[in-house]
């Protein structure tokens, strides 16, 4: 038996568990980061995804990491608004109620791929005369191409893939069209400045358009998009945070109030440990996932009620009867004898004699316990009992899966979550590992 | 009434009993591991117990330390009854009574640091302030010659050789200034080299403190040594008791005497001759034999008296008390 701290000291002799540590390290780096840079209140109103939120970013975009194979120079999303100082916008008044706008919105195109649609978002101010407004498309090589024209409301949105008259006009889709170099067989991008013209009819004397264009990338982010055109780096980022905590809560939770409870049993003995043992056993053949499953069903799927359960559960875990065997030696030990010669009593012997002393048996243990909690929070969500409102990788996950991301080919949308979840576990299991080694020397050799 | 002041703890007719289940549940009679057993002790005074393995010193030597709880008799310190103990005067008890084992480094918790382990029996017997702590600390550890003090406070038992664990457990022992002292086979486990020296250093505790000791050995060669009466025990009772001199060197008990034949000699034409340890098995504690305990093993066994009836204790000599049948008073 060693002392816990020069155990700890000891991990740097391990060289997996420096790795772990670096893994873990980055983990919490991660989940500080999501807490200081996206308050909690952002992140779920992000993540609901509610009216306009996500209106600039593409379904199911790749993440951008993909444009850094070499060869590889996918659209990425590029929004221009009337106000950007690239834009151009003049307004001739002709008499009081009648003026005509013209707005001119550039758009700089470089990839080697066609966007995955364009949108162009319109917002006007009248009173009770609507203005009037014509799109018009102008490529780079002077080509220009009627889009559309059109009565506005308070707001209104022309998406150019929807526009089946321009579709049969341009000969294809219509969103490919307005960037297809022509005169050839092949669908190529042409580079170049593109812009979207709007000319606007004001009926009013205090009536305004603005305009916003988006052409929408085919990577997006660092984490790629999903169906609802979610940036997956929000779930990413703030999986981390609520894996640490519900791993780490649920671990110390349940492996502290087993310990006390085992100790507790151990030391008083007779009928204390009777029915303490008997607990266990009945707890031992409650089935946790479906219990869990019910209470997901019929109660809360919070996942803080969802760790309440998981450590209420856990406290007459089967953990009891080993640690029972660990403490019953110790429970005679004559420093014990001595302690109650002097004096101790009953509650100072059970938390400063008895569980000190398996103490660095129970760290390993309880580290690579952590991954286990992660990865149920993990399960719980796949089968559809996430936390309605966090973000967390087993959502994403549970969202890939009812999609069908693997059928579609949308990989990145299992990988991230699965890689995020597979270092929380090796990150937790090599420095579990190791801990064990220096605390259970005769695991040393292996 | 100058002899009855003096006196500091006196132990009437002490049982402890613990009752064997089988099965877990189906009572099936005692161990009697201490029965009957009676003495007194004064202050300052020091009383060896002899006896084999199993006899019962270790079970006598926790009852007196109320970490087992008697079956039967009673036990006095200074004068009150342990069983009429309100809390407050059993912590005044294990302030007054101090505890030495057989085993330092099991008797030391090894996730504490010298300076905890002597800070633990302050703090639970209510040392609260933190330099009366640091001090009383220091004059322990000086008192049992840990020094410099400095050197020791941070270390933990596994940095300790067996004699400065055992120094330790002994600094633990007197940090509370006890009047008492039970010290259950203190250097049995120890090195043959350091044992004189942890025997010295308890001595001089000893005189220092006018303590009272109550030394548990079943190694009579340093009883002399250290003590001024001998209790030899046999089976759970104590079948003699009587100044160390008139003891050791006129022994009346038939065990006794076999006990002290067990010695061995140090004249070396002597060692090696062959030296009976009293012949037979130990009793069994369950089933102890009738009449006098020692009678299937012992040589002189009186026939149709000792294996009927339980000896009394006979007086042949002025304080000195021996339960056997061979010295009754015709
Ligand atoms: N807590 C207990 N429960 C049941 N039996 C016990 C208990 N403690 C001691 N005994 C029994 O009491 C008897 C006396 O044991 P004890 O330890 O007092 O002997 P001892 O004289 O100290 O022996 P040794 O010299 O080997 O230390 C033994 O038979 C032992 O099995
Ligand atoms: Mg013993």
């Amino acid at each position: 038996m060693r002392n816990l701290r020069t155990g700890l000291k000891e991990l740097r002799h391990y060289p997996s568990a420096i790795v772990g540590l670096a893994f873990i390290a980055t983990l919490v780096a991660l989940a500080l980061y999501a807490v200081i840079a996206l308050p909690l209140d952002d992140a779920i109103r992000l993540w609901r995804a509610g009216e306009g939120i996500w209106e600039d970013t593409p379904r199911n975009a790749s993440p951008v990491l993909l444009n850094w194979w070499p060869g590889n120079n996918h659209a990425e999303t590029i929004v221009v608004r009337c106000s950007d100082e690239a834009a151009t916008r003049s307004m001739e008044r002709l008499s009081d109620d009648f003026a005509i706008i013209d707005i001119s919105l550039p758009l700089e195109f470089t990839y080697d791929g066609f966007p995955d649609d364009v949108r162009v978002f319109l917002e006007a101010d009248y009173e009770e005369r609507r203005p009037h407004a014509a799109l018009a498309w102008k490529t780079p090589d002077g080509r220009e191409i009627e889009l559309e024209e059109r009565t506005l409301g308070e707001r209104a949105t022309y998406v150019v893939s929807g526009d089946r008259r321009l579709a049969e006009r341009l000969g294809t889709e219509a969103h490919i069209g307005l960037f297809r170099q022509p005169d050839i067989e092949d669908d190529v991008p042409l580079k170049g400045r593109y812009e979207l013209s709007v000319e606007g009819i004001l009926f009013e004397p205090e009536g305004d358009v603005r305009v916003r264009l988006v052409s929408y990338g085919r990577v997006h982010g660092l984490a790629g998009t999903d169906h609802r055109r979610r940036d997956l780096t929000v779930a990413l980022l703030w999986g981390a945070p609520v894996a640490l905590a519900f791993g780490i809560l649920a671990a110390l939770g349940s492996t502290l109030t087993t310990l006390v409870i085992a100790a507790v049993g151990v030391w008083f003995g007779r009928w204390v440990d009777a029915v303490i043992q008997r607990l266990t056993e009945l707890n031992a053949i409650l089935p946790v996932l479906p219990l869990l499953v019910l209470i997901g069903t019929l109660y809360s799927r919070s996942i803080w009620v969802m760790l309440g359960v998981v450590i209420a559960l856990g406290v007459f875990s089967l953990g009891i009867k080993v640690y029972r065997a660990m403490l019953l030696p110790v429970r005679n030990a004559p420093y014990i004898e001595a302690a109650r010669a002097y004096g101790a009593g009953n509650f100072r012997i059970v938390f400063r004699y008895l569980i000190p002393r398996v103490i660095p048996v129970i760290v390993p243990q309880l580290v690579t316990l952590i991954p286990s909690y992660v990865f149920l929070e993990a399960t719980l969500a796949l089968l559809g009992l996430g936390d309605p409102l966090l973000p967390t990788w087993g959502k994403v996950l549970q969202d890939a899966f009812q999609q069908g991301a693997l059928y579609k080919g949308y990989y990145y949308w299992v990988l991230g979550p699965a890689l995020l979840l597979m270092f929380t576990g090796l990150g937790f299991a090599m420095v579990g590992f190791a801990l064990d080694r220096i605390f259970n020397p005769r695991l040393r050799e292996l | 009434m100058a002899e009855h002041n003096n006196r500091l703890m006196a132990a009437r007719d002490l049982q402890m009993w613990f009752p064997v289940r089988r099965w877990g549940f189906i009572p099936a009679g005692a161990v009697r591991a201490v029965d009957g057993v009676s003495f007194e002790l004064r202050r300052g005074e020091a009383v060896a117990v002899v006896g084999e393995s199993g006899c019962g010193k270790s079970t006598l030597a926790r009852t007196l330390l109320a970490i087992h709880t008697p079956t039967g008799g009673r036990i006095t310190f200074e004068g009150r009854d342990m069983e009429q103990f309100t809390s407050r005067e059993m912590r005044w008890y294990r302030r007054r009574v101090g505890y030495v084992q057989q085993d330092p480094y099991g008797a030391l918790p090894p996730f504490m640091n010298v300076h905890r382990i002597l800070r633990e029996p302050l703090i639970v017997n209510g040392v609260r302030d933190r330099q009366e702590q640091e001090e009383r600390i220091r004059d322990g550890l000086r008192e049992v010659r840990l020094v410099p003090v400095e050197d020791f406070l941070d270390k933990f038992p596994h940095m300790l050789s067996g004699g400065q664990q055992q120094r330790l457990v002994i600094a633990r022992a007197i940090i509370l200034n006890p009047g008492l002292l039970i010290a259950d086979e203190p250097v049995s486990m120890l090195d043959a080299s350091v044992r004189v020296e942890i025997l010295k250093l308890l001595r001089r505790i000893q005189d220092a403190h006018n303590l009272g000791v109550c030394y548990i050995t079943h190694d009579l060669s340093t009883v002399r040594y250290f003590s001024h009466r001998i209790m030899v025990m046999y089976a759970g009772k104590l079948v003699e008791k009587a100044p160390v001199g008139g003891l050791l060197d006129d022994p009346c008990h038939p065990y006794t005497r076999a006990l002290l034949r067990a010695i061995p000699d140090p004249e070396p034409e002597n060692a090696r001759t062959y030296r009976p340890v009293p012949g037979g098995e130990p009793p069994s504690l369950m089933n102890p034999p009738s009449g006098c305990r020692f009678h299937p093993r012992c040589e002189y066994a009186i026939a149709g008296l000792c294996e009927v009836e339980e000896p009394p204790h006979f007086v042949p000599r002025a304080d000195h008390e021996v339960a056997c049948w061979l010295f009754r008073e015709e």
